[in-house]
């Protein structure tokens, strides 16, 4: 059983004349854990959607699971586990009516409500109202009932936006926890620091999927070279480098300043210029995945309508 | 067949959607306050016997026995003598533009037979279109008119006695070939509030869960539509059944309407009038998008059907195009199916008629909803 968990190409969705996701193509291997990035509005729920069946592509197939993402939507829905940007339980339901909902939607076993509400650790709060629950209680609501019915892939989507970094911390043990024992996941997200944590991630902007691979692919696809400047007058630093020849961006960090390019020569040079006008040391440094976003957003505005 | 409709799937469903309903104070409030408020308003104007109508004298003989039954007349409070000598076609007149509710006609040759202890005669015209206003001037009339007659001929003789027994009072409903009187208003309005509640809860069906961002959640489950709106509008069997019970109790307690028919034949069709209701309100949550859109629709839908069912003007009565739209509104079916049950005491086939076309609609409007339902957010 070597076949992936989702296949899916040339995913394209239109909504009224705007092309929304625009020939996107993503693979998951079973087991994997596959970040999905991409800034505010690229498309990232759009895609999610159409391949748990809950949106129709305008052109584009695939396979979810083995099922056809055109013809198969049903299937799909029984094995995929997909927990909703917003939260989509019924807050006028207690923490037990929304899960026992959940269970018999499944056909799960009577037991099933009460083991999940013992996992959580919510079983002294079962009666209380899922509206009344704080961000993270409410997320983690969410993800236990989208697992509830154990299914072998899951969808995430946003869905440590709002909650606190040691809730997400949590989070994210318990997805590679679930993830060691078959479990596939796609995840959508907009931290770094959380890409880092996939095996795999792709990169979405303004529909188009521009970049794929393991954090180090997709860091060395990029071609960027980064050198930091260190003391001096970091200010007027900044304003000197913007806009030179090889420069492409300029970041504070703390009191360093970063610059980034993809022509290394034409960097250094003018980097070493300033550094002596400014009064910094140059040092040489790894690129990160935030500045090669923010490279490639940088690129694909250009192609905007 | 599990793939279609699964019962565990749909009980639920139904499980959700009761204590839903339940929290929400607001509309089960309604749901139960909205009858009772309906019932009271509507009854109140039932038992509110207007008074003082302008009413004209047709009496050809202006004799004491016709002065008497006018100052009787006058004495309870119905009837105000607008018009006291009036020839029979201006009497025609003034009721037919609606200058005088009653028309009052007293034979020359009353007095004559009051007299020779005949079956003296007397006519009264009412203007019916408005029940209400008719009912309860009438219901005194004989009595009243009796009482007078025995009063005015005292000790004198005993001829005039027995003819007061025997005083024939004529009335005539005027404009209402239905001849509704105030019991008809208390059946219809069953139809009426149950029209108002069921429909207007349903068409909120699925638009609350598409507001409340619910909807995705639902749609990536494994439900099927059908199950969807079973499970959406089966509870509200039950609020209907609340409200059965509570207008047809209050229609006998408080407004004495007599229930001739059999309760069961009457059950069979709310039933089958409620189903055909929730689904209706469900094909409007399948239409529009948002809970105002919902509101709006029924809306749309509620005023046609209360002036051209037959409940606020007699169906007959109706022009011909209007009788048409009539005819394609659930609440004119269910009008005459209750009115016949309960005033008429009707049998199944009497009322299989109204009972088949409701279960159409019934019919129709799932399989419209069922082909509107989308099972994606496209
Ligand atoms: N149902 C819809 N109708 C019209 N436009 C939509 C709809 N859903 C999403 N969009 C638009 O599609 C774009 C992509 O949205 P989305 O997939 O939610 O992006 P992301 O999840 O990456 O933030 C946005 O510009 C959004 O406004
Ligand atoms: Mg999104």
């Amino acid at each position: 059983m070597t076949s992936p968990a989702i296949a899916v190409t040339e995913l394209t969705k239109r909504f009224g004349s705007r092309t929304v996701v625009d020939r996107v193509s993503i693979t998951v291997q079973p087991g994997e854990i596959v970040g999905f990035l991409g800034p505010n509005g690229s498309g990232k729920t759009t895609t999610i959607r159409m391949m748990c069946g809950l949106l129709t592509p305008d052109a584009g197939s695939g396979r979810v699971l083995g099922h056809d993402i055109l013809r198969n939507q049903s299937a799909i829905k029984r094995e995929v586990g997909y927990m909703t940007q917003r939260f989509s339980f019924y807050e006028d339901l207690t923490i037990a009516e929304n899960l026992s909902f959940v269970a018999g939607v499944y056909g799960l076993p009577a037991d099933a409500v009460s083991e999940t509400l013992e996992d959580l650790g919510l079983t002294s709060r079962r009666a209380q109202l899922a509206g009344s629950l704080s961000g993270g209680w409410k997320q983690r609501l969410a993800l236990a009932a989208c697992i509830m019915h154990r299914p072998k892939l899951l969808m995430l989507d946003e869905p440590t936006a709002g909650v606190d970094p040691k809730a997400r911390r949590e989070f994210w043990d318990e997805i590679h926890a679930r993830a060691a024992t078959g479990l596939t996941v796609l995840v959508s997200t907009h931290y770094m620091d959380e890409a880092e944590r996939c095996h795999r991630i792709n990169y979405i902007s303004y529909g188009k999927l521009i970049s794929q691979g393991t954090v180090a692919e997709v860091i060395a696809a990029a071609g960027l070279v980064t050198v930091i400047l260190r003391g001096g007058r970091t200010a007027e630093a900044q304003e000197r480098l913007t806009g030179q020849p090889g420069v492409d961006q300029v970041a504070h960090w703390g009191s360093d300043l970063h610059v980034i390019g993809r022509d290394g020569p034409a960097l250094r040079r003018a980097a070493t210029a300033v550094a002596i006008a400014t009064g910094a040391r140059v040092i040489e440094a790894e690129t990160s995945l935030e500045d090669v976003f923010i490279q490639l957003m940088g690129a694909s505005t250009d192609n905007m309508p | 067949m599990t793939n279609f409709l699964s019962l565990r799937r749909l009980l639920t469903i139904i499980r959700k959607e009761a204590v839903q309903m339940r929290r929400d104070r607001i509309t089960f409030a309604m749901m139960l306050g909205v009858p009772l408020m309906q019932l009271l308003l509507f009854g109140f104007a039932i038992n509110n016997d207007p008074k003082g109508l302008p009413a004209a004298l047709v009496a050809p003989a202006q004799d004491r026995y016709s002065r008497a039954l006018v100052s009787a007349l006058e004495l309870t409070g119905y009837y105000r003598f607008t018009h006291p000598q009036v020839t029979a076609a201006e009497g025609e007149r003034l009721i037919a533009t609606g200058q005088v509710s009653f028309v009052v006609t007293v034979p020359s040759d009353f007095g004559r037979k009051v007299m020779r202890g005949e079956h003296p005669q007397i006519l009264i015209e009412a203007d019916a279109t408005d029940p209400a206003v008719a009912s309860g001037a009438i219901g005194t009339l004989g009595t009243v008119a009796a009482q007078a007659l025995l009063r005015e001929s005292g000790t004198e003789a005993e001829a005039e006695a027995s003819a007061a027994q025997k005083l024939d009072v004529v009335v005539h409903r005027r404009y209402n070939p239905e001849g509704i009187t105030q019991y008809n208003i208390v059946p219809g309005l069953l139809g009426v509030i149950l029209q108002m509640t069921m429909v207007m809860m349903t068409a909120m069906a699925l638009t609350r869960e598409i507001e409340r961002g619910t909807m995705e959640n639902l749609l990536s489950m494994p439900v099927t539509p059908i199950e969807v709106m079973l499970g959406k509008v089966l509870p509200f069997f039950v609020v209907g059944a609340v409200q059965v019970m509570v207008v047809l109790t209050a229609a006998k307690t408080i407004f004495g309407v007599p229930f001739v028919g059999s309760l069961w034949l009457l059950m069979l069709g709310v039933l089958v009038f409620v189903m055909a209701l929730v689904v209706l309100g469900y094909v409007f949550s399948t239409l529009a998008r948002t809970q105002m859109q919902a509101m709006q629709l029924t809306f749309f839908y509620f005023l046609p059907s209360i002036l051209l069912s037959g409940f606020m003007f007699p169906f007959r009565g109706m022009p011909t195009w209007a009788q048409w739209i009539g005819e394609t509104l659930p609440l004119t079916h269910f009008l005459r199916l209750i009115r016949g049950v309960m005033l008429k005491g009707a049998t199944l086939a009497d009322i299989a008629q109204p009972l088949l076309t409701l279960t159409g609609f019934a019919v129709f409007f799932s399989l419209l909803a069922l082909s509107r339902f989308r099972q994606t957010l496209d």
